[in-house]
């Protein structure tokens, strides 16, 4: 069983260079991973976990070096290799699969011809040789149409087929070691479950080690056989899957995993979270660092680090009191502050949408000179939904589905072509400079990308400020404003001096709470939030997700959320609709839509959510293929291309039928709604 | 591919319509009374009349662009006001060519110095090669085109006397080493404007370019500095600049007047100044249509190269 790892770190050390002084980034990591064996890297932002995982390629920025420690790759120490003895390995026997797929690719250069360079350069490969081998890797991968592939150009595959193509070329050279860098994260839910699939069937077929870089627990749980979990630079506990998932002994890593939003069931309402911020590279302390947000640190964690201690079944932990821990004497746990005001929806609907559509695609110049009709995008087609007072109503679709379309459409960032909405039981225009002050005022929205969704020579203060000054009918004065600003920061979690600051000085974290108490500046009815946490760390998701329902319940307003995460949609909707290609495919309260029946789409969807728990096993149905273009959308039941339930020619050639399975939950299909339940149910049983 | 090129060429004939009309409207509105300044304050109202008939300018405005739009376009530019009263087309297109020549002798010094330059800042960046790349690159571009144009001639003519101080007549150029003579100073004189730009952009393009994710993939498919610039870098980092070339490229038809005047070199630009100073219309009319007509064009050619050599565009 002493198999010899394919690489190992012993005590790497990986400095940067900041000016003239060298800042150690990664500290005493051990990390080894055998072959055929997948191993997790977890940690958030800012942890260190690129950094240590192209670190463990030899992979390293000009600024950087190893200060110490040894690197051994099939028992080689590689640390100290030259730039020439690294291009004999890189590309050939060590691989990567980057995050970003479309940026790691050539935009002017072939398929064809960036597969075959690491095959030419390293097997000595004949061009036409190497074209040949590398339409044999596309078809490994499941690529139909190998051969028109090699011809195409990135930008003209979908996100799902360059991250296939980037599987091929890493795998056309049999590498040892694969550092796969967060590499479904650019991809829908579906299409993640099918490359996650690839990868587990390819490592094991090539009897490759490979390390997962990951801040999703999710797929670290389905994916993963070992796992190390990365703070500030350090690992802070190291163990198999299964034994991290089901007795963490580390209280960073029950924290991260109670921060899930799935992990909140039942009556507890709220999410635990990790105090605090992690803390910056410099400021690095010779404690624990992770004692200022460790709910059970004692005395000693603040004044001496703890070594990382090799404990029985493999496993690895730094923590001065694991051993209290791993005999259940101490449960270190952030028990959520407070307790949620029950906020139970109101009968009356504070939105009301009937109809509505939006298309894009204008008709240019030059297609008004040849009377050419240019390429119509139904972004939207014939929507209508309903948001109670009080209650949320989560938007779920791949990307492509038109729900970003229709909420900007709700708000009138974009103009509806068609249809009625209605706001408070007022109609609202559908252009924005036609919208009076008082909808405006009900009917605010929060972005994805805290980032860039504030004005970065504006001051905090002045930004969620300017919103009162020029919306709201109170607070005529300055005085009045600041001091309604320094209300709503303190009603986000956040202190009254954050007025003073600039975005450039919040964490991504507080940036969204400020644009939180932005849209909550004028008591809106409804706030519209698109994606708001998927640009956060879990622990920081957290946190962002109790503020939304504490202030659902405190100020009263509705939510219209946005997501392509179920597990948030679950945590804090009531009800949930669900898109495709523009169109609604099921709507339905919360439960009913996450259990039998569901539309075959939802279905899928459920099914391809990577559960953080490696003791169940994901759901089956894998959807082939990606979603058709909106512009030639398919005929009949626009989801009968990919439907694993597809029934004839009926789902072809006409419209599905909406059918009420109960309570208002409508399903929008062929089959009918008990034939469904009976299909379902099997598939349920048949999986477990 | 084939809708964008027409709907470019679409865009060129309205591009030029437009700058038509505003330089027929500007040349109506110069000050002064043509017939007047041509024949002599003592002409007589009769021959002015004449004047005016003979060249029609008693017609209506609309009728006179009409009339100058048409027979532009059909290659008649009518008869200059200069001594003899030569035809426009052979006065313009005579020095048209001369342009030409200086402008293409120019890129060819400029383009692969100033590219080879911002590669190598670029590998080099914050080096001491970049600094004096960047440096260098700066100050030819600060300084102007007369004072760089008389230090050649003191230095390269007067001093070493390499070339002849004063332009020969074009008709007398028969060798390739005379054609040299003439053109060698003036080019570089052009040159050092364009090589501080072109090695700007094509550094920063090179820089950007270095940055990129795809950069990191081909490194680690083990290839070398050298493959990675050149199959991977260059093609992606020069297409910018080509942008940029195509722009000079109007300028040095049409914008070299100081450098012209400098060397005495007959082209367009000078033609330009002459007839300005001496209110030949037509001369100045059909200069600036073949300068406008050249930025145009060759701002054309860069689209379709840019297009060309970029398969996002090509195969949208």
């Amino acid at each position: 069983m002493s198999q010899q790892p394919v690489i190992e770190a012993k005590g790497i050390n990986i400095d940067y260079r900041i000016g003239k002084k060298w800042l150690n980034v990664i500290r005493d990591v051990d990390l080894s991973i055998l072959p055929v064996q997948i191993h997790g890297l977890v940690g958030e932002s800012g942890s260190g976990k690129s950094t240590l995982a192209l670190g463990m390629m030899r992979f390293m920025a000009d600024n950087a070096r190893i200060s110490s420690g040894q690197l051994l790759f099939d028992g080689e120490d590689i640390a100290n290799y030259s730039p020439a003895q690294l291009r004999t390995l890189w590309g050939k026997s060590i691989g990567l699969m980057p995050q970003n797929p479309l940026a790691s690719l050539n935009p002017t250069i072939t398929i064809g011809n960036q597969m075959i360079e690491a095959m030419m350069l390293h097997l000595g490969l004949s061009k036409n040789d190497a074209l040949k081998e590398a339409e044999a890797l596309l078809l490994k991968v499941k690529l139909a149409d190998a051969d028109k592939i090699l011809n195409r150009y990135p930008h003209q595959l979908s996100g799902g087929m360059q991250q296939r193509v980037m599987i091929a070329m890493a795998l056309s050279t049999r590498p040892r070691f694969l550092v796969l860098d967060e590499p479904t994260t650019a991809l829908d839910v579906t299409t993640q479950a099918v490359i996650l699939d690839l990868f587990r069937e390819l490592i094991i077929s090539e009897e490759a080690a490979a390390l997962y870089v990951s801040h999703d627990l999710g797929t670290v749980a389905q994916l993963c056989d070992y796992v190390t979990v990365l703070y500030a630079g350090e690992v802070m506990e190291s163990a198999s899957v299964n034994d991290l998932y089901a007795k963490p002994l580390h209280p960073y890593t029950s924290g991260l995993l109670a921060s899930l939003p799935g992990s909140a069931t039942g009556d507890q309402s709220r999410l635990s979270t990790i105090d605090g911020v992690a803390p910056s590279l410099v400021e690095r302390s010779h404690a624990c660092v992770f004692a200022d947000r460790c709910p059970v640190a004692i005395d000693k964690c603040h004044t001496d680090k703890p070594p990382l201690e090799s404990i029985p079944n493999g496993r690895l932990v730094r923590c001065w009191r694991w051993e209290e821990i791993d005999s259940g004497e101490l449960i270190p746990r952030n028990r959520p502050a407070g307790l949620n005001e029950s906020a139970s929806p109101r009968e009356n609907y504070v939105l009301d949408t009937q109809s509505v559509s939006k298309r894009f695609g204008e008709r240019g110049l030059f297609d008004r000179l040849t009377g050419k009709e240019p390429d119509y995008v139904q972004a939207v087609d014939d929507v209508s939904l309903k948001i109670r007072e009080r209650s949320t109503l989560g938007l779920v679709g791949e990307s492509g589905s038109g729900k970003t379309t229709l909420a900007r459409a709700i708000v009138a960032l974009t103009s509806a072509d068609s249809g009625e909405i209605e706001l408070c039981e007022m109609p609202l225009s559908k252009r924005l400079n036609q919208r009076t002050k008082e909808s405006m005022q009900n009917l605010q929205m929060v972005f994805q990308n805290p980032h860039d969704a504030l004005n970065p020579y504006m001051t905090v203060g002045d930004t969620i400020g300017r919103t009162i000054q020029i919306l709201s009918d109170d607070y005529k004065t300055k005085k009045s404003r600041e001091k309604r600003v320094a209300e709503l920061l303190q009603s986000v979690g956040l202190t009254a001096e954050y007025a003073t600051r600039y975005p450039d000085q919040l964490s991504g974290g507080e940036k969204q709470r400020v644009a939180i108490a932005r849209a909550f500046a004028t008591n809106p009815a409804l706030v519209v939030a698109d994606e708001p946490t998927s640009s956060l760390d879990v622990s920081v998701q957290a946190v962002i997700l109790n503020l939304l329902k504490d202030l659902r319940a405190q100020e009263g307003a509705s939510y219209l959320l946005i997501s392509h995460d179920l597990e948030v949609i679950s945590y804090l909707a009531d009800w949930i609709v669900v898109m495709y290609l523009g169109e609604i495919m099921e709507e339905g309260d919360t439960q009913d839509v996450y259990e039998v029946p569901s539309h075959p789409y939802t279905e899928a969807l459920l099914s391809a959510i990577p559960l953080p728990d490696p003791t169940v096993e994901q759901g089956e149905i894998r959807l082939e293929g990606d979603i058709p273009s909106p512009r030639n959308k398919p005929t009949g039941c626009p989801f009968h291309t990919r439907c694993p339930r597809y029934i004839g020619d009926i789902c072809k050639d006409q419209d599905p039928p909406m059918r009420d399975a109960g309570d208002g939950h409508m399903i929008r299909c062929h089959i009918p709604i008990d034939e469904l339940i009976v299909l379902q149910a099997q598939a349920v049983r048949g999986g477990e | 591919m084939g809708r964008y090129i027409l709907r470019r060429l679409i865009l060129l004939v309205g591009t030029l319509i437009v700058t038509s009309l505003i330089i027929f409207a500007l040349t109506q509105f110069l000050p002064g009374d043509v017939a007047r300044l041509i024949l002599g304050r003592e002409a007589s109202p009769e021959s002015i009349a004449q004047f005016n008939e003979r060249f029609g300018l008693d017609q209506p405005i609309v009728v006179q662009y009409v009339d100058w739009l048409t027979g532009f376009v059909t290659g008649d530019w009518g008869v200059s006001f200069s001594a003899g009263n030569p035809r426009v087309s052979t006065q313009v297109i005579d020095k048209l060519g001369n342009s030409l020549v200086l402008a293409g002798f120019t890129l060819l010094i400029a383009i692969p110095i100033s590219v080879v330059l911002g590669i190598i800042a670029a590998v080099r960046e914050n080096s001491w090669v970049d600094s004096i790349v960047s440096i260098v690159s700066l100050s030819v571009v600060g300084l102007p085109e007369f004072v760089t144009g008389v230090i050649l001639i003191n230095i390269f003519a007067l001093g070493f006397g390499w070339f002849s101080a004063t332009t020969p007549p074009f008709s007398e150029l028969e060798t390739l080493g005379d054609w040299l003579n003439v053109l060698v100073l003036p080019s570089i004189t052009a040159s050092f404007v364009l090589i501080g730009y072109v090695t700007r952009m094509s550094r920063a393009g090179v820089i950007d370019e270095l940055k990129k994710d795809y950069v990191r993939t081909a490194k680690l498919k083990g290839l070398s500095p050298r493959q990675i610039m050149f199959r991977h870098v260059l093609r992606n980092a020069l297409l910018p600049t080509i942008t940029v070339i195509a722009i000079s490229i109007g300028w040095l038809i049409g914008g070299l007047v100081v450098i012209e005047q400098v060397f005495n070199y007959k082209g367009l630009g000078s033609l330009l100044v002459d007839a300005v100073k001496q209110k030949n219309l037509p001369v100045l009319q059909a200069v600036s249509m073949i300068v406008v007509f050249t930025f145009a064009f060759s701002n054309l050619v860069a689209d379709l190269l840019y297009a060309l050599l970029n398969p996002r565009i090509r195969l949208s």
